[in-house]
């Protein structure tokens, strides 16, 4: 991966597309260690800040006729309230507190990600990970401890006939444990595919400067393209936090009720 | 010369993994015409199916990710 910038002579882009992911420490030039404080960790603090700020402060006053923050609070509480009831089941209702902090920590850093210059820490493989991982390890843990052996009853199809069933077994085996893969990767991927779509277009921007000629074509159509992907990008923002929760919902589903 | 052409190869592997891309494509197109079409017909029904056509979505685009997995471990793993 480049970090020098490229010279536009030499047919390349004028920055990189993907340097905008690069972990950077922010008090030092030395290698990234375990607790070295870099630009993952401060974006991820900001998260959690404008979650408390939204949250927390949105909240204290709870008036009766609900003020903006309050408003919209209010709304994130009662649509993933919505979403675990309808999706996992008025018995997953006690595992909201968990979703409600997936979703709020990933579509908050989506959309601080899409703030110009910031970092968006959810492209990163290794933090969505770390989530899909929880929730698979959770997921699996309540399986065992509420239905113990007959958990694995999840595998066994009774609805499928007798000679399939031990084929499906096996699909449904592995498919259960792609579960962390494609749940994490999802996230990551889309975050970053989009944002590295916006730096491609903006690296062609300033064609106009290089060449007169091409550039009167090039930059006005690249710059309508970032504004339209970056309206795309607001929008699968929210859906990508929205699809990480809903499919945590169905996985918390399966445990509760692996039997259906 | 070797590792050239091992490069080469996983390059080229690379970017035929894109054509995995097509396949999440038509999977999603699928499934959100059909609950389109299906909506249209009963609107009143299409509320409380939003989350399963975002269930739908994803699994089918979980194919197509690992076509992205596959093309990231070919560049940087292989």
């Amino acid at each position: 991966m480049a970090t020098e910038a490229n010279t536009a002579d030499d047919g390349g882009l004028v920055f990189h597309p993907m340097d905008q992911f690069i972990v950077k420490p922010l008090f030092s030039d030395g290698p990234v260690g375990m607790f070295t404080i870099t630009n993952v960790t401060m974006w991820m603090a900001l998260t959690v800040l404008a979650i408390i700020a939204l949250l927390v402060l949105g909240t204290s006053k709870r008036s009766t006729v609900p003020g903006r923050t309050q408003s919209i609070a209010e709304l994130a509480y009662g649509f993933v309230y919505k979403m675990v009831e309808d999706v996992a089941g008025k018995d997953g209702v006690k595992f909201f507190p968990y979703i409600m902090t997936l979703f709020m920590f990933i579509v908050v850093s989506n959309f601080l990600g899409l703030l110009p210059a910031a970092f968006t820490t959810t492209s990163h493989i290794a933090v969505t990970a770390v989530m899909a991982m929880a929730v698979f390890i959770a997921v699996t843990v309540i399986g065992f401890v509420k239905h113990g052996a007959g958990y694995l009853g999840l595998f066994w199809i009774s609805a499928a006939p007798l000679p399939l069933r031990p084929i499906l077994a096996l699909i449904e085996v592995i498919s259960y444990f792609v579960r962390p893969v494609s749940h994490s990767i999802r996230l990551a991927g889309n975050m970053m595919a989009g944002h590295a779509v916006i730096k491609v277009f903006a690296a062609f921007a300033p064609m106009i400067t290089i060449s007169v000629g091409v550039g009167i074509l090039v930059t006005p159509l690249s710059i309508l393209a970032i504004t339209a992907i970056y309206a795309l990008e607001v929008l699968v923002a929210f859906i990508q936090a929205y699809v990480f929760a809903i499919l945590t919902c169905v996985y918390l589903k399966d445990a509760l009720h692996p039997h259906h | 010369m070797e590792g050239d052409v091992v490069q080469m190869g996983a390059y080229i592997g690379a970017g035929l993994a894109c054509t995995g891309m097509g396949g999440a494509a038509v999977g999603v197109g699928h499934v959100v015409g059909n609950f389109l079409s299906g909506a249209l017909r009963n609107p009143s029904a299409a509320g409380g199916q939003t989350a399963t056509m975002f269930i739908g979505i994803a699994f089918s685009e979980a194919l197509g990710i690992f076509s992205f997995l596959v093309a990231l471990l070919l560049m940087f793993a292989v």
